[in-house]
């Protein structure tokens, strides 16, 4: 992981965006790892089939936070579609394969291979919730 | 103490998750290994020497235990597979067929779940009532706390003589008295316990322990189940099978044998009792005493080096076992185990399977230092030094 790559992940550690922030009547998923403690609720609202808004909260490890973080932003006004192919994307890129992926979220490519599990906590609930709609 | 004892010390570990399980003595990993190669044959069923080898070792790790814990009987011991294996059976194989509906089981809320699911589980099947003993302000069990927790319906304390996170000694004598006034059994999770002081179940007259040979330096997948033998004569086995039947020749005609073959059924896992029975002897050469003493002395060492450390929040600063749970703050406690790992230093990150402590102590999540007799001041002088410099926790935990 380059100097840059671990500051991005900092940012969003410490300040996660999205996090703890009002959510009513959004749909609640939860996300967890069996092989940890990381728990996270991913709280979600759609408009017809667009992401408009998802906020989170719970307890993880500084990869699991940034992770939710930077996927929320990058999610959010997304379309049902646009997710899925985003998420295929992430899926991919932690398999070392070549695919395009917004803002931030490469830098999740060159983490430890015993963490990429991490990096894919808050994926296990916006999963659920993309298969639910 | 004894480091020279454990192959695994020969490497640049240092190892301070001993409440999940312990290193292993090569005495003990010798004596498995002479098992499986020079008389790996089946007990109580041979009429050759090498089984009648496996069956005098076997009877004879018997006896050790019920000397190590001070058992009037020897057939009061009954090998398992662990902890949680002997609590399961003393709830579905004695308390299950004892029990009324409206009947009350105390437990307290830093159990570990071997010791909860179990009476849950119970408590929907047959409307077991489920009541907890409060903890004091130190998230200790103290005897007014006990007594003014019991009702007229409670029938069964089953607490942990020491718990895994905050390490606190249960009062378990004066409960154990105070309990069999009023006619309620106690059982004793004993996981946390046994490895660490000498115990002694006819004088503290518990009716029921249980503990596991992989936190006391011994194999995997081999613990036991005390019980009284008054109380061990009504428990029904859980398991049947081989060598615990005497004779059977239809559903209605089925003949058990005496204790304890009646409550190990099939072929039980010879070489770990034959491996524990070394590590009882060795227990016994170090002293349980001296053990206790030793693992005082770290913990009084280590939480007055943590003390000063303003970042780091300690949850039980006293306690009279080697357990300090901690964590730093703003920092995931899972992102701290990583951190120290990067340095060959393991801890456990986590609720530690107390999974309803959080209700009595608010946090859920913490990092565990548990220590054992054969820890060093100086493997707590480089953790200690590792966790007093916040800004590298920060800069390297990923």
């Amino acid at each position: 992981m380059t100097e840059k790559e671990r500051e991005i992940l900092m940012k969003h550690y410490l300040n996660p965006k999205n996090r703890n922030m009002p959510h009513d009547n959004y749909e609640k998923v939860n996300s967890r790892n069996e092989s940890c403690i990381d728990n996270i609720n991913l709280y979600i609202k759609w408009n017809k089939d667009i992401l408009e808004d998802i906020v989170f909260d719970g307890e993880a490890c500084a990869i699991s936070i940034a992770s939710t973080s930077i996927m929320i932003e990058n999610l959010i006004g997304k379309t049902k579609k646009e997710a899925e192919e985003y998420i295929n994307n992430f899926t991919k890129m932690l398999q070392n394969e070549d695919c395009f992926l917004p803002k931030e979220a490469e830098i999740f490519k060159n983490i430890p291979e015993a963490r990429k599990i991490c990096a894919t906590l808050p994926y296990i609930g916006i999963k659920k919730a993309i298969l639910k709609k | 103490m004894n480091r020279e004892d454990f192959p695994l010390l020969k490497q640049d570990i240092i190892y301070f998750d001993n409440s999940a399980t312990s290193l292993k003595p090569k005495i003990v990993i010798d004596k498995m290994t002479d098992y499986y190669t020079n008389y790996p044959a089946n007990a109580h069923r041979g009429d050759y020497d090498l089984s009648y080898k496996v069956d005098k070792e076997y009877e004879e790790a018997r006896e050790l235990v019920a000397n190590f814990i001070h058992a009037k009987n020897i057939e009061e011991v009954i090998f398992t597979s662990g902890t949680t294996e002997s609590l399961n059976m003393i709830v579905d194989g004695f308390f299950k067929n004892l029990l009324e509906p409206g009947d009350e089981v105390l437990l307290t809320t830093s159990e570990h779940a071997s010791n909860i699911l179990p009476w849950f589980r119970l408590s929907n099947k047959k409307d077991i009532k489920i009541g907890y003993i409060p903890l004091d302000n130190h998230y200790y069990v103290t005897l007014d706390n006990v007594k003014n927790a019991i009702t007229n319906k409670t029938k069964v304390i089953s607490i942990a003589g020491i718990t895994n996170v905050i390490g606190d000694i249960r009062p378990i004598k004066e409960i154990t008295k105070y309990a069999h006034e009023h006619n309620i059994f106690v059982v004793l999770d004993g996981a946390q316990m046994v490895p660490h002081m000498s115990i002694d179940v006819t004088n503290l007259d518990i009716d029921f322990l249980a503990f596991s040979a992989h936190k006391m330096c011994g194999p995997t997948g081999v613990g036991v189940l005390y019980g009284k033998k008054e109380f061990l004569e009504h428990l029904e086995p859980t398991i049947l099978g081989g060598g615990m039947n005497e004779s059977f020749d239809n559903p209605n005609e089925i003949y058990l044998k005496d204790l304890p073959t009646r409550l190990e059924a099939g072929t039980r896992n010879i070489a770990g009792v034959i491996g524990f029975a070394k590590t009882i002897e060795y227990l016994n050469q170090i002293g349980m005493d001296n053990i206790h003493k030793k693992e005082l002395e770290l913990r009084n060492y280590l939480i007055e080096k943590l003390l000063p450390i303003k970042h780091i929040d300690i949850i039980n600063i006293e306690s009279d076992s080697g357990i300090v749970s901690f964590n730093v703050n703003g920092i995931f406690s899972q992102d701290v185990a990583y951190y120290l790992n990067k340095y060959n230093i393991c801890v456990r990150a986590g609720n530690h399977c107390a999974k309803i402590l959080k209700s009595s102590v608010g946090i859920e999540n913490s990092v565990r230092i548990s220590l054992y007799f054969y820890n060093t001041y100086e493997e707590i002088d480089a953790l200690v030094e590792l966790l007093s410099d916040y800004d590298k926790i920060v800069k390297e935990m990923i």
